[in-house]
């Protein structure tokens, strides 16, 4: 007994255009990506319900304070009294920055008090306070 | 002109082609090495304008609010000891009755920032939600400097 086999064409897809939706997605993701620059400190940043995004990522410069109130900017630890001049030199390069505080929240309110005082003496005054949304 | 006359009759030769077979499984690698270090956890905090140093705007009493937390993290709005669920209906009241307000937010060096950060966001939902009330609502939050 023979099956009968069905004579019909082979189904296809079309692979040609494969490569360029590839690519689309691969330049949207390529101009999408900032790369991390900075590990930072350990820290647990407190919640808010009005956080906000950043939208303008590429200008935003973070400052670490972690709960032993240590500072640490672009991966090195400095003391307050760096604060001002590193930031200045960060203004000069782009005057639009802003300035992330990522502190964490057991840290003393001392300490960010006192990084906002440096951060008005070398005019960087567009500060976000970096936290977690609350309630998602 | 006999080398010339041979170029032209190069023409005919077979086209050059580059093999793009292989172009997609290139630009696929690309892409997933993309996919892989895009971190989508975006930047976000709450945001604030510092003034300018030295600048200092005169207030009279009536216009400003002042919120204190002392060192317990407890908070006081003008006169009263609120918590912090109330806080932010105590301040859409204050605002309602004078929306050119300025809350000054004055905190205590030694509180733990949590506490200010709860608070500064508690006065930033209340100016949010009184702008969806009245769009021209401005926010006028002001960090006052402790003395250290």
């Amino acid at each position: 007994m023979k099956v009968e086999q069905k004579q019909k064409g082979k189904a296809r897809i079309p692979t040609a255009s494969i490569a360029d939706i590839v690519f689309l997605l691969l330049i949207f993701f390529m101009t999408v990506t900032v790369f991390k620059t900075h590990q930072g400190l350990r820290i647990e940043l407190p919640a808010a319900k009005a956080t906000k995004k950043i939208e303008k990522k590429r200008i935003i410069a973070h400052i670490w304070v972690d709960a032993q109130n240590n500072l640490n900017i672009d991966d090195m630890m400095v003391p307050l009294t760096q604060v001002a001049p590193i930031m200045k030199k960060k203004i000069i390069e782009n005057p639009a920055i802003i300035v992330s505080i990522r502190a964490d929240k057991r840290s003393k309110y001392g300490s960010v008090a006192r990084i906002l005082e440096e951060l008005k003496s070398a005019s960087a005054l567009r500060v976000n306070f970096s936290t977690l949304t609350e309630g998602g | 002109m006999w080398a010339f006359k041979h170029k032209k009759k190069s023409h005919l030769r077979k086209e050059a082609e580059i093999p793009t077979a292989s172009l997609g499984d290139i630009v696929f690698l690309l892409l997933i090495f993309f996919l892989v270090t895009t971190s989508m956890n975006p930047d976000k905090g709450l945001g604030l304008t510092l003034p300018p140093p030295g600048e200092e705007v005169k207030l009279t009493k009536d216009d400003v609010l002042s919120i204190y937390i002392n060192s317990e993290g407890k908070i006081l709005i003008g006169e009263e000891i609120v918590v912090l669920d109330k806080v932010k209906k105590n301040i859409k009241d204050r605002l309602r009755k004078n929306p050119k307000l300025v809350v000054s937010l004055i905190t205590d060096v030694n509180a733990r920032y949590n506490s200010m950060v709860d608070v500064l966001d508690e006065i930033k939902v209340s100016f949010i939600e009184l702008r969806k009330e009245n769009p021209d609502f401005k926010e006028r939050i002001s960090l006052a400097t402790p003395v250290f």
